[in-house]
């Protein structure tokens, strides 16, 4: 039951793929700072949060090779992934329904 | 005893073995997203309560430094899974030149937090008694420039109309702000350490294409440290920049 397709043979990421990445990164994080001096609203958090996490995920899949990992490794990543998720979408849903939560203007906006 | 990359009883094959140890570093990475993932969440409930003292509060942050510190960082990423390249290429005298790189910029990394803890210090910005927000407003230094200071004031002023409390709030960003860097620049330390005996292994000729686990293992804990950076400085520098 345990054959090779099961465990992942070790892959060898190329040295030009680790370039590219990390000029990606650069890009990234060069385009995370112009993006905090322009003024979209609540578009900036948005905008900052998204450009992180497709930073991180070059990270994950290339420099700590979840991409070659066998599906038990990919499955454990989704898995911490999925609890961060749980965490922040029940926690932060309860406070927004909650009226302390609101700022002043939302709260005056209500009435 | 030491380990060499000799096959243990329970597994059946070498790749088993190490696609083992690579699951095993993954779940505790998994606790430690959650770990960090709690910080996270208070980040943003207290963000969203005050928004004013939190754009305040991200202002004061030197973003050279900050984006200077995440240029250091994600090469020493790449420098990371360089070591681990030569590793699995059986390039054994190329390892420890990564490793030592890895190491230098991790310690650049931390010197330039040293210098940015400083100044936050000097200007009265660490939680407790003598906190004061618009301490450095009023207690310019001659290397400051008078139109910064003057835009610093008028901020200030808005954001003392927008939220009388101010000082308390700038506090909790503060208090995240240190209790959040500090922690994963504790998490560098360690890493540096972990580093420190990766270097000696490597001096030593251990590791080899058919035997680098902990080259690659330790590498995947760098490389999470590095993504809790990638979102700290959007998070803590990045704030209200545009304002």
């Amino acid at each position: 039951m345990h054959t090779s397709e099961n465990i992942a043979a070790e892959h060898v990421v190329p040295p030009t793929i680790y370039l590219a990445i990390f000029g990606a990164l650069m890009l990234g994080t060069a385009t995370t700072v112009w993006a905090a001096y322009q003024n979209f609203g609540n578009f900036n958090i948005v905008i900052a949060i998204g450009i992180a996490t497709v930073k991180a995920a070059l990270v994950v899949l290339y420099f700590m090779h979840a991409r070659y990992a066998s599906k038990r490794t990919k499955l454990m990543i989704l898995s911490g992934m999925f609890w961060l998720a749980i965490m922040l979408s029940m926690t932060l849903s309860d406070y927004g329904t909650r009226h302390e939560f609101r700022t002043d203007a939302e709260s005056s906006h209500q009435q | 005893m030491h380990r060499t990359g000799e096959l243990y009883g329970q597994f059946e094959t070498l790749e088993q073995q190490k696609d083992t140890a690579t699951l095993g570093m993954w779940i505790f990475l998994a606790t430690e997203v959650l770990f960090f993932g709690g910080l996270f969440l208070i980040y943003s409930i207290n963000r969203h309560m005050y928004s004013d003292a939190f754009g305040v509060g991200s202002n004061t942050l030197d973003l050279k430094l900050g984006g200077f510190n995440t240029v250091v960082l994600i090469l020493s990423s790449l420098t990371m899974a360089m070591a681990v390249w030569s590793a699995q290429t059986g390039k054994k005298k190329f390892i420890p030149i990564f490793l030592i790189l890895t190491l230098l910029l991790g310690t650049v990394f931390l010197g330039v937090k040293v210098v940015e803890y400083k100044q936050k210090f000097d200007h009265r910005l660490i939680p407790g008694q003598s906190f004061d927000i618009s301490y450095h407003a009023n207690h310019p230094t001659a290397s400051d420039k008078p139109a910064d200071i003057a835009a610093e004031k008028e901020e200030l002023e808005k954001a003392f109309h927008a939220d009388p409390n101010l000082n308390s709030h700038a506090q909790l960003y503060f208090s995240l702000y240190f209790g959040m860097t500090g922690l994963h620049a504790l998490h560098m330390v360690v890493g540096a350490g972990l580093l420190l005996w990766l270097l000696k292994q490597s001096i030593a000729g251990r590791f080899t294409p058919s035997y680098n686990t902990p080259v690659e293992i330790i590498g995947l804990y760098w490389h999470f440290v590095d993504i809790v950076w990638i979102y700290l400085f959007p998070l803590l520098y990045l704030i209200e920049r545009h304002r």
